[in-house]
């Protein structure tokens, strides 16, 4: 990512026409939106004030959804229909999951990703974080007062073209306009301000409530570059509890009871644990359910003994990729506190002494990546104000590529190269008369097919009978500034050209998210024309905006009858908004969004040749 | 002007077509073209917008990309002027350098064997010189239109990147 000064001040919209933009940390134990209001970045809280949703989602039998507190209320009675950390699952088969061990859930092998079996009926990890996502868009709503124009949804530094395709088709299942994925770590670096050095080298550190991420970003020549990542699935914050638990299981000689004595005891822990922060000692009364009243106690010295060995596993991992990354702890220009465990006392104090210099920790660790995302998406949405007018580059975190013959891969883009970013290469034959050829995406770092994750298999076919080796089939990679990855190939010899584009088999046609979203309203009750509606005319005043403002700008560009024609299309589309049917006004915005093309085309030129032309002429290529 | 995709990268970040670059005005150049055709500057833009977004932005990574690296600048510019570098097939190099380079090869083997960190060094040092000695080689070349002499350069360049890679790699395993 990095920072650009642009040098033409930006379109900032006058304050009524400002566009609602959220940031979604979209978490493994809890999720939470911010967005930027009167300048600064902010949570968006719950009716009760309380700013996380647990990442929790329970299936009723009649289809309805329960999402957050309620459900982690229900989650010791009704494991098989509550899903919690659906996060591990997005974008993943079945072979992924069986490595986090048993788990209470019904695991149906639905194609490229596993999907859960519940008394609702078979949900795939697309459609449940999708609730969490809904949930988080009717408060952003609610609050806001008026239609979210757009999202950035953030995902972890590691996540592969699977796994945020899918983040990104749950957001889109959730009926939210995603403006942008953003890495997570990059989001945290984003919201302590950091993109405005010109250099430098980051090291955030996450622990969470039960993993445990730590990446090393570089930031030079105004990019953010992933340099390496590490972490520990297994551990966070619920370690920490646990800990807890069991000492006080042994001092007071209580037996191992059942999944609800085990609650009990794990929610007074993590009581203590967060009142130990900030005071020395911290005690809590407990009732057993056999009606045996415990007064616990622990002072912090005491917790911080019975925990010394978690905190050393976090620094495993933060060691190991400082080694891959090629950097001292002292290299560390600045090091970012992302997660609720890391408010313990303890934890800062690692991370401290293994830095040598103390943490930023001035935000709120839970809500650090939700206010750099809401930061992101203000930008994104038009926003902005004067001064702010910068641009974040980002980059691919593994490289992609093709198999070869051997079940070797062939690199095609590098990690680490600049998105968007597109790359060609040729293949060829190796039989008379092939019609057909087999294309196996990859994606990861190792020499072996079977060492990458497999993206996407598909077959161009209708190659004209050539002898072997004369084809010339050019496979081209296209990763969009989301990191997402598309996929075409074509033969270039024949006059005949086969063509295909391919998705990474994890992701969702639109049919799909069509078909589902239908399916989520009526489950949900809500009147699905009216909210298809809301939605049309909010892309429909974005589209006449953003034609309105380039016709001011570079009207000029047009002949008369284009934009006469241009005119007509617009005002079919505020004749189709101002009526009641959705459908309508879709078609109308992808009129216009067609009738547009050549005159978005004929902008950019111009920018570009305004660009060109701002430099001395001798300096111009002769 | 009127910039399209038939532009030379030269071109499209306004720079002189010649090997010389100044990576600072590089650089500042592809910021500016960045910042103008990014599609964060049109996640708010139509579906139109955000396409042709996409597609400059991209072309500018390249660009970017390409003419950052010596190596890489001086074979597109090379395949400007209609000479194929032809690493991968053209393999045919001076007896001089052959030998020189089985050298190399052999003292780096037995270095990596022997894990002789100090000789790993010693003979890094030595390949960034001939390098740096190489890249001087190149520009004199290919502002004299010395185009066959530059292709040359670039392949026995591309052969001393390699080498140079594996010795980082077994200093740093």
């Amino acid at each position: 990512m990095a920072l650009l000064q642009i040098s033409e001040p930006g379109e900032s919209p006058d304050p009524h026409q400002r566009r609602l933009a959220v940031g979604i940390d979209l978490g493994t134990t809890h999720s939470l939106a911010a967005t930027v209001r009167s300048g600064t970045a902010q949570v968006l809280p719950d009716e009760e004030g309380r700013p996380l949703l647990p990442s929790i989602v329970r299936y009723l039998p009649d289809g309805r959804a329960v999402v957050g507190y309620a459900a982690r209320e229900a989650q010791a009675d009704d494991p098989a229909n509550t899903i919690v950390s659906v996060k591990r699952f997005m974008g993943r088969g079945v072979a992924d999951v069986a490595k986090y061990g048993a788990l209470p859930y019904r695991f149906v092998d639905a194609p490229g990703m596993v999907a859960i079996e519940t008394q609702a009926g078979v949900r795939s990890p697309v459609q449940v974080s999708a609730e969490i996502l809904r949930v988080l868009r009717d408060r952003a709503q609610r609050a806001l007062d008026g239609e979210i124009f757009g999202a950035v949804v953030t995902v972890p530094a590691y996540f592969d073209d699977s796994q945020r395709q899918a983040t990104k088709d749950a957001a889109r299942l959730a009926g939210l306009n995603v403006l942008r994925l953003l890495n997570e770590p990059t989001a945290a670096a984003i919201a302590y301000g950091l993109d405005h050095a010109s250099e430098g080298k980051f090291a955030i550190f996450d622990l969470g409530g039960g993993t445990f991420d730590i990446s090393i970003l570089r930031l030079t020549r105004g990019v953010f570059e992933v340099l390496a990542t590490n972490g520990d699935s297994a551990l966070g914050g619920d370690d920490f509890d646990q800990a807890i638990a069991v000492h006080w299981r042994k001092a007071h000689g209580l037996a191992d009871a059942g999944g609800r004595e085990t609650r009990r005891l794990l929610a007074a822990a993590r009581t203590v644990k967060e009142q130990l922060s900030d005071a020395e000692e911290a005690d809590v009364h407990v009732t057993l359910s056999y009606g045996q009243k415990l007064h616990l106690h622990l002072r912090r010295e005491e917790l911080e003994a019975l925990t010394a060995g978690l905190v050393q596993r976090a620094l495993g991992p933060t060691r190991k990729a400082l080694r891959d990354a090629r950097l001292d702890p002292k290299d560390v220009d600045g090091v970012v506190l992302v997660g609720g465990a890391t408010r313990m006392p303890q934890v800062q104090r690692a991370v401290e002494h293994f830095f040598g210099k103390p943490p930023l920790k001035d935000l709120d660790p839970d809500q650090v990546v939700a206010l750099g995302a809401a930061i992101q998406a203000n930008v994104l949405a038009g926003n902005r104000a004067a001064g702010d007018d910068w641009l974040l580059l980002d980059v691919i975190p593994l490289s992609l590529g093709l198999e070869t013959m051997g079940g070797l891969v062939e690199r095609v883009i590098p990690r680490n190269s600049t998105i968007p970013v597109a790359r060609a290469q040729e293949f060829t034959t190796f039989k008379d008369g092939q019609a057909a050829m087999a294309i196996h995406v990859v994606q990861g770092e190792r020499e072996l097919v079977g060492d990458c994750r497999s993206l996407a298999r598909f077959e161009l076919r209708g190659i004209p009978p050539m002898v072997a080796g004369a084809a010339r089939i050019q496979v081209t990679f296209q990763v969009d500034a989301d990191g997402l990855l598309s996929v075409s190939a074509r033969e270039k010899t024949s006059g005949t050209e086969a063509s295909i584009v391919v998705k990474p088999s994890y992701g969702l046609s639109d049919d799909d998210v069509a078909r589902m979203l239908q399916e989520s309203f009526s489950h949900a009750g809500v009147d699905r024309d009216a909210r298809a509606l809301a939605e049309q005319r909010v892309e429909a005043a974005s589209i006449l905006g953003a034609v309105r403002a380039a016709l001011g700008k570079d009207g000029d560009l047009l002949a008369k009858e284009e934009r006469t024609r241009l005119e007509a299309s617009m005002a079919s589309v505020e004749a189709a908004s101002a009526g009641t049917d959705h459908r309508a006004v879709k078609s109308a915005v992808e009129a216009l969004n067609r009738a547009s093309e050549a005159f978005a085309g004929r902008r950019m030129d111009r920018a570009i040749s305004a660009a060109l032309a701002g430099r001395k002429v001798d300096e111009v290529g002769k | 002007m009127t910039p399209d995709f038939a532009h030379n990268h030269f071109e499209l970040l306004g720079l002189p077509v010649a090997f010389a670059v100044d990576p600072a005005r590089l650089e500042s150049r592809y910021r500016e073209l960045q910042g103008r055709v990014h599609p964060d500057r049109f996640a708010a833009g139509s579906e139109a917008e955000r396409r042709v977004a996409m597609q400059w932005a991209t072309r500018a990574n390249e660009a970017y990309r390409t003419l950052r690296d010596p190596l890489a600048r001086a074979r597109y510019l090379l395949q400007l002027r209609g000479f194929d570098t032809d690493e991968e097939s053209n393999t045919s190099m001076p007896p001089d350098f052959l030998m020189q380079q089985m050298e190399w090869r052999e003292a780096a083997a037995d270095a990596t064997r022997t894990h002789d960190v100090e000789a790993l060094r010693r003979l890094e040092a030595e390949l960034t010189r001939e390098r740096r000695d190489m890249l001087e080689r190149l520009e004199r070349a290919l502002d004299a239109s010395h185009y066959d002499a530059g292709s040359s350069l670039v392949r026995k360049l591309r052969f001393l990147e390699k080498l140079e890679q594996e010795i980082d790699d077994a200093l740093s395993p």
